[in-house]
């Protein structure tokens, strides 16, 4: 049964149609990536999902609930959370702070520490920097904390909204790999990416998102070896 | 002696503000709205003294007044809030700041029409003064100071160490990425209203504890000076907000004593306003937010 299942989704902001009936849907244990050109209507798409978009119409289901319309507070607190676009990481906090934000929903003492502990594991850059305002953090280090702070409640379904985005190609790499053993760990992993090469190589299936409306889906390798693919997204 | 006087006077009004320009300071920070009624509250707290002492004259009912006043005005500002301004968001910051102008005359008006607009006298008791040296200092003064100073370190560390505290650094910083952490923003912003109404009673209180009468305009001025102060502080910005009020406090009790200009003293007050939004557009302790991409 799919983990996620956005059916006939539209979204309107005023009188602009940005999202025109997209159907996906994320299976548990899969890595699905939305791949698209700028202002195809991806971070829309992300963010209706969790809430802080209200679809026009269509319904979004999470675990067999229809979670359309619900606040994004209850969303995150059923086991799904996002990467937003651009981090947004809260500057004005250190960066343990932040990582106490992700874990927000949790109440146990013990729990937050261990979740801490493992995140300053997988990134051994942040525990250096526990201490430091966040906002005086490198990009990538940004990139590292929002997906540590992501990870701090053990998400069933983490969503990344262009967690590549802005970063140098090694740390881009580092970003992916991260990903990956998010996804080994047993996290579901939806994607929403402009790198389409990388993305693809990762991903079980993809969509690929143009102007509102999904133009074509499959496999990432079926996609990768796909010739309009190539010419729009992969520069050859 | 004197330049302790101006000084002590000065602090005290100056706190005064400070528990007025915090309601302000985080209101505006958290919930993105100028609260133009947050004076009345200050007036519907100094009432709520006024009926409560009125009704006996013994000094344990004057702390059952107290504790009244602040539960009054801390449940009006909830319902303020969700009454008037939930509804409202994600509506237009003027429809907001008309919605707020409103329900400060509203507020006026009903005070107005329960308790007439005679001034009326306020029984507080008298606490006296004790003397230091040749200096009297009143214990009104010094209560105030104290309990100022009790309120705004708790409330600091409150901000800085609890869960809810830091709920609110991050609602004010990105409300969008709050809720993605599984914060009930409007349960914040409630808590913030109910916080900024509880310490506007404590103004009330300071406020007849040294001028003992009261109108339904009483919470109007000290409203706008407050508001200033937070703004020169730099509104968004607790530590800004007291800053901004000690600052505007001293400036108003050197005007006091210096005889020609104190007539002017609200006319200085503002003017400091604009020079200093002249020259740091952001307040003293406002920050530009920065971006990096």
């Amino acid at each position: 049964m799919a983990l996620l299942k956005v059916t006939d989704l539209h979204v309107y902001y005023g009188v602009i149609h940005a999202i025109k009936g997209i159907s996906f849907e994320v299976n548990e244990g899969e890595i699905v990536t939305l791949i698209g050109a700028n202002g195809a209507g991806k971070t829309t798409t992300m963010q209706s999902v969790i809430g802080l978009i209200h679809p026009t119409s269509g319904t979004v289901e999470y675990d067999g609930k229809t979670i359309t319309n619900m606040p994004p507070h209850k969303i995150v607190r059923m086991g799904m959370t996002q990467v937003p676009e651009r981090r947004r990481i809260f500057s004005e906090l250190t960066v343990a702070e932040n990582l106490l934000m992700g874990a927000y929903t949790e109440k146990d003492k013990a729990k937050i520490k261990n979740s801490m502990d493992e995140i300053f594991e997988l990134f051994p850059r942040l525990l250096e920097r526990k201490n430091q305002i966040a906002g005086t953090l490198s990009g990538g280090e940004q990139q590292m904390l929002a997906m540590g702070r992501a990870m701090m409640t053990h998400p069933r379904l983490l969503m990344l909204d262009e967690p590549s985005m802005g970063l140098s190609p090694l740390l881009v790499d580092q970003v992916f790999s991260m990903i990956k053993k998010f996804h080994e760990n047993g996290t579901t992993i939806l994607l929403v990416e402009q790198n389409a090469n990388k993305s693809l190589a990762i991903s079980d299936r993809a969509y690929v998102l143009e102007t509102g409306r999904i133009i074509m889906s499959g496999t990432g390798a079926e996609l990768t070896e796909s010739d309009d693919i190539k010419r729009a997204y992969l520069g050859g | 002696m004197k330049i302790i006087e101006i000084i002590i006077s000065g602090l005290n009004i100056g706190v005064i503000y400070a528990m007025i320009a915090l309601g302000y300071t985080m209101v505006y920070g958290i919930a993105k709205l100028l609260n133009f009624a947050h004076g009345d509250i200050i007036m519907v707290g100094g009432y709520a003294i006024c009926v409560f002492c009125a009704m006996s004259g013994s000094r344990t009912f004057f702390f059952v007044s107290i504790v009244a006043a602040v539960i009054i005005c801390t449940v009006l500002g909830i319902v303020v809030e969700r009454v008037a301004y939930r509804p409202l968001r994600g509506a237009t910051p003027i429809a907001v700041l008309i919605t707020a102008i409103g329900i400060s005359y509203l507020l006026q008006s009903l005070a107005q029409i329960i308790f007439g607009s005679a001034q009326r006298y306020v029984t507080v008791p008298d606490l006296g003064k004790i003397m230091i040296g040749s200096l009297g200092i009143k214990w009104s003064t010094i209560i105030t100071l104290a309990a100022s100073v009790i309120v705004m370190v708790s409330l600091s560390l409150f901000v800085k160490y609890s869960r809810i505290g830091r709920a609110m650094i991050a609602v004010s910083e990105d409300r969008g990425a709050s809720q993605l952490m599984g914060i009930n923003v409007n349960i914040i912003i409630t808590i913030t209203f109910a916080i900024g109404s509880a310490l506007a009673a404590l103004a009330g209180l300071f406020y007849l504890l040294q001028s003992p009468y009261i109108t339904n305009t009483f919470g109007a001025m000290p409203g706008i000076k407050a508001f200033t102060a937070a703004v020169i502080g730099g509104i968004g910005s607790i530590p800004g907000a007291m800053i901004g009020s000690l600052v505007l406090g001293l400036i108003e009790s050197i005007c006091d004593t210096i005889v020609p200009i104190a007539p002017y003293k609200d006319a200085i007050e503002f003017s400091i306003l604009i020079i200093i939004l002249l020259v740091k557009p952001t307040g003293l302790l406002g920050k530009v937010r920065r971006e990096k991409v």
